[in-house]
């Protein structure tokens, strides 16, 4: 019995390219996108006249945070379980997970990213609108966990897209989750419309 | 409960059918000759005593001397199971027939093992990387891959 070519096979030049874009991808992502973050130390040296400005603008901003669900791995359940009601992520005017990057403002990526993964969080995070904030969930996000040596996993997110927060643990607790939210506010609350 | 046939009477009768396929039988598997593979399967899948029609598991191993391939088979009609192995020597270019004109539900684990392992099955319909992307360097589950 001889069977035929399956009629629903894409073809082999969207594998190929698709293989060309991870491939080129890696090649571009050995080294860490660093993060400075010296300048939150910077208090002093604020324009005085756009401060009151500056403080409206992130008081709004830090209140109304709308998550992307990113979710890859097992931490996910963790976001979700964060996003119920025992633990309510709703209390931080986080009330809705967007599943659209258009609509969302912080990024939760939680859990093993791998390298054929990777070109989509890449895109992901660059459909989304500016200002734009990450949070790395879990051990294998911020560093690729126990399998950073694999073949097939990114060693670190912060490879692919800058990182603000990183919270670790296996999967962190969603109290972990909460006080890196809370520390993306801190964060938010010290940008200044000068620099964007 | 499914229970497994005795190996070596098994083995008996496919010899007696197929002189020269057996390699090797003990009570947990059939080993035969990777060329009278689709065979050996065939015979298996078509005699009505075994009526093997369910291939639950195909899997390979690497031991460094040789590969072997590893198929679970199971007739739902006799709730019967047999373990059926194949070993193939050559380190460069590995090369198996394909049952996924037996058993449909070879095909992904074929493209499995042919991704990770990098045996080549031979008459498989697609055979492509399935997990890791095209461009990829080497067999990941070979011994002696880094």
């Amino acid at each position: 019995m001889e069977i035929e070519r399956y009629p629903m096979i894409p073809s082999n030049e969207i594998d190929a390219a698709e293989g060309l874009r991870i491939n080129s991808l890696m090649a571009a992502s050995q080294y860490p996108i660093p993060d400075p973050d010296s300048w939150l130390d910077e208090e002093l040296s604020r324009n005085v006249l756009i401060t009151t400005v500056d403080y409206v603008l992130d008081w709004a901003r830090s209140r109304s945070v709308f998550p992307l669900m990113f979710g890859l791995a097992c931490c996910a359940f963790e976001m979700i379980g964060t996003a119920a009601s025992r633990f309510d992520i709703a209390r931080f005017g986080m009330d809705i997970f967007r599943w659209s990057p258009r609509q969302a403002d912080l990024m939760i990526v939680a859990g093993t990213l791998t390298w054929k993964m990777a070109p989509a969080v890449k895109l992901v995070y660059e459909q989304m609108a500016e200002p734009k904030w990450v949070i790395a969930m879990g051990q294998c996000t911020i560093s690729g966990g126990p399998f950073r040596e694999s073949y097939s996993v990114v060693p670190g997110i912060n490879r692919i897209i800058p990182v603000d927060v990183y919270v670790p643990g296996c999967p962190p607790r969603p109290e972990g989750l909460l006080h890196g939210i809370s520390k993306i506010h801190e964060k938010i609350i010290k940008e200044s419309i000068q620099k964007a | 409960m499914t229970t497994a046939l005795n190996c070596e009477q098994v083995a008996k009768k496919i010899t007696r059918a197929l002189p020269g396929a057996v390699v090797a039988a003990d009570k947990a598997a059939v080993v035969v000759t990777s060329k009278s593979l689709y065979q050996v399967a065939e015979f298996l899948k078509n005699t009505p005593a075994f009526d093997f029609d369910y291939l639950t598991n195909l899997t390979a191993v690497d031991y460094m001397d040789y590969f072997e391939v590893i198929y679970h088979l199971i007739s739902l009609k006799h709730n019967h199971s047999l373990v059926l192995k194949t070993r193939c020597r050559d380190r460069d270019k590995p090369v198996v027939p394909s049952v996924v004109s037996l058993w449909r539900s070879a095909d992904f684990q074929e493209r499995e093992i042919y991704d990770l392992m990098g045996i080549a099955f031979e008459g498989h319909p697609n055979l492509k990387r399935l997990l890791l992307w095209e461009g990829f360097v080497g067999h990941p589950l070979r011994r002696d891959y880094l």
